[in-house]
């Protein structure tokens, strides 16, 4: 964990609205583990204020500029532009000065190899389902179900199939692969592997409906939260959710940032998590 | 570079950063605005604690404190909104759980605390009291986030004299007051809480502010109206501490929009003894580390001896 000045290495459109970026980051993949993000900062600029938080894309090496250079270490972020901050984000350039605070927050827990994991992705929440399932070991018994509004949410399907996990895609208004919501597919997935451990990241409302799901099949539930937040570091306690057992006398919040962003599914209050979200390009 | 080599007589002086007022002896004038900082523990990973004037804790209150609903925080032009509502917790889980890892470090503490009524004010200040490597308690009469969480204190100067005057009689370590904007008169305050027996005045709390969503037609903050923070703030910042250095005699500590080392100095200029470094360490844990440095470097181009010299020296 730590925070530096560095530089964007490449920013590209992958599809409508949404942009991948790779950055110098030293010191990233050796230690980032899938599921945890960066707080990223446009340098000098003002606005934006605060930094903003991203989920961790993957990370790698490109080699050197020069022969007897070391390679050069990366992260790839992917945003979507949503507001102040990542309209900003995509006019950056190869070589743009930029300043990035991480490996931020709990990432997932990568459970047993020997057992069935089902990946359930919503838009922009697809991003930390990348490394998640970049890191497992068993990528045979690895399914990944992709859900979106329409095929330009549908991001980085490529990426994951080179992985050799299997991919399923949804799309609400039937413009690429099977017509409706994730969650159906999810359903039926859960029926055919009743054992699987399930890891969600995506809109509330999606996540919601996972929860549901899983609780029905009893089967454990990561999810990757977003949230507003200022800090990424757990002092500011902007990015907080409601933790299970919270009530008005046992409050119980818990920090996105720094107790997540991953959560079990049990350590939330899941009555309470439909609270309006802003600004969330990608971000945890 | 070799013109440089055997041919330097005479090395940089290092300037004197220290600042003493109120019984206090801090090795620079720079530490963090409560609530900004967590109760250090959480930036120690970025910035060592031991660079610093002095750490503010997080605001504690005789009990713990869950705060408000989300979304608590929102992006402003030049500043944020915030409503956490206080969370903490609370004083006795701060000094068993807290308060060691502090001690780890010397530098002093500073207790930030609040209350919803008088008496509960003087119940923490007790318990911060028998603490002893607390090195003074800063008291906030003026959060605007919690409707018990202090504004009848701070907006009003007898309410802001009585609790202060309760606390004072508990308390035998520093007591620093902290002061709301939100008042037509800030003086008026000042003189109050000068009058009631406390060693120095801290300011300035955030300003009042709401932000609506335009889309949805709701506020952004769960909470309606949060307070404002941020480099937008400052001159409002540093004005109110020209006029509370030129109406009491305490010693004042200037918060608000310290982003640069050029900031802070604006208030020590109009005489602030230190200053409270707040949203900057959210946007760079490492803010305060750079302004102890830009600070001393100023002093050295500026051919300042001590940090001291400067403080009140604003040309009128």
């Amino acid at each position: 964990m730590k925070n530096y000045k560095t530089i964007v290495l490449s920013n590209q459109e992958i599809s409508p609205g949404y942009y991948r970026m790779q950055i110098l980051a030293p010191g990233y993949d050796a230690q980032a583990r899938a599921g945890q993000f960066v707080m990223f900062r446009v340098q000098r600029s003002l606005p934006p204020l605060l930094r903003r938080p991203f989920g961790i894309f993957r990370t790698g090496f490109l080699a050197p500029d020069c022969d007897g250079m070391p390679p050069k270490e990366f992260i790839e972020i992917v945003y979507k532009v949503v507001g102040l901050g990542t309209e900003i984000m995509q006019d950056l350039h190869q070589g743009d000065q930029i300043e990035l605070l991480g490996p931020l927050g709990r990432g997932f827990d990568l459970g047993a190899p020997d057992e069935d994991k089902i990946l359930v992705g919503g838009g922009i929440g697809l991003v930390p389902l990348y490394m998640l399932a970049e890191k497992l070991d068993n990528k045979a018994r690895s399914r990944l179900l992709m859900g979106g509004r329409t095929r330009d949410d549908i991001i980085t399907v490529t990426e994951f199939e080179r992985l050799g996990v299997e991919t399923y895609v949804s799309t609400e208004d039937g413009s690429l692969g099977e017509e409706g919501l994730v969650t159906q597919v999810l359903e039926r997935k859960l029926q055919k592997y009743p054992q699987a451990t399930v890891y969600a990241c995506g809109p509330m409302p999606m996540l919601d409906a996972v929860q549901r799901i899983c609780a029905n099949h009893k089967a454990p539930l990561q999810v990757s939260l977003e949230a507003l937040m200022a800090c990424g570091v757990g002092a500011c306690l902007g990015c907080v959710v409601k933790g299970a057992g919270h009530s008005e006398e046992t409050p119980r919040y818990l920090c996105t940032c720094k107790q997540g962003p991953v959560f079990n599914a049990e350590e939330l209050d899941w009555r309470q998590l439909d609270e309006p979200q802003q600004d969330c390009g990608g971000c945890r | 570079m070799t013109e440089m080599q055997g041919q330097r007589t005479t090395s940089v002086q290092r300037p004197r950063m220290e600042v003493e007022f109120a019984g206090l002896r801090l090795r620079n004038p720079v530490m963090p605005a409560s609530g900004t900082f967590g109760y250090g523990e959480e930036y120690s990973s970025f910035i060592d604690l031991n660079q610093l004037g002095a750490v503010v804790t997080k605001g504690l209150s005789l009990r713990p404190k869950a705060g408000n609903p989300t979304p608590r925080i929102a992006e402003t032009t030049g500043g944020m909104l915030n409503a956490i509502g206080l969370q903490n917790v609370g004083v006795d889980a701060f000094i068993s759980q807290k308060m060691p890892f502090l001690e780890q470090y010397h530098t002093p503490v500073i207790v930030n605390f609040f209350g919803n009524t008088a008496e509960e004010y003087a119940e923490v200040a007790a318990r911060l009291n028998d603490v002893p490597n607390v090195a003074a308690l800063e008291m906030n009469i003026s959060c605007p986030n919690v409707k018990h969480g202090g504004i009848v204190f701070g907006t009003e100067p007898q309410a802001a004299y009585d609790v202060v005057s309760l606390v004072r009689e508990r308390l035998d370590k520093p007591l620093i007051v902290k002061l709301t904007p939100n008042v037509t008169d800030i003086r008026v305050t000042a003189k109050a809480v000068e009058d009631a027996g406390a060693d120095a005045i801290s300011l300035i709390n955030t300003l009042t502010g709401m932000a609506v969503d335009v889309k949805t037609r709701r506020p952004r903050l769960a909470n309606q109206i949060g307070g404002l923070s941020g480099p937008g703030i400052r001159p409002i910042a540093v004005r109110l501490t020209h006029q509370v250095v030129q109406t009491v005699k305490l010693p004042v500590i200037g918060i608000g929009g310290i982003f640069r080392a050029m900031d802070a100095l604006e208030f020590l200029i109009v005489g602030a003894r230190a200053v409270q470094v707040g949203t900057a360490n959210f946007v760079d844990p490492n803010a305060m580390s750079q302004i102890i440095t830009d600070l001393e470097n100023f002093c050295i181009d500026e051919g300042i001896e001590d940090i001291n010299d400067l403080i009140g020296t604003l040309q009128l």
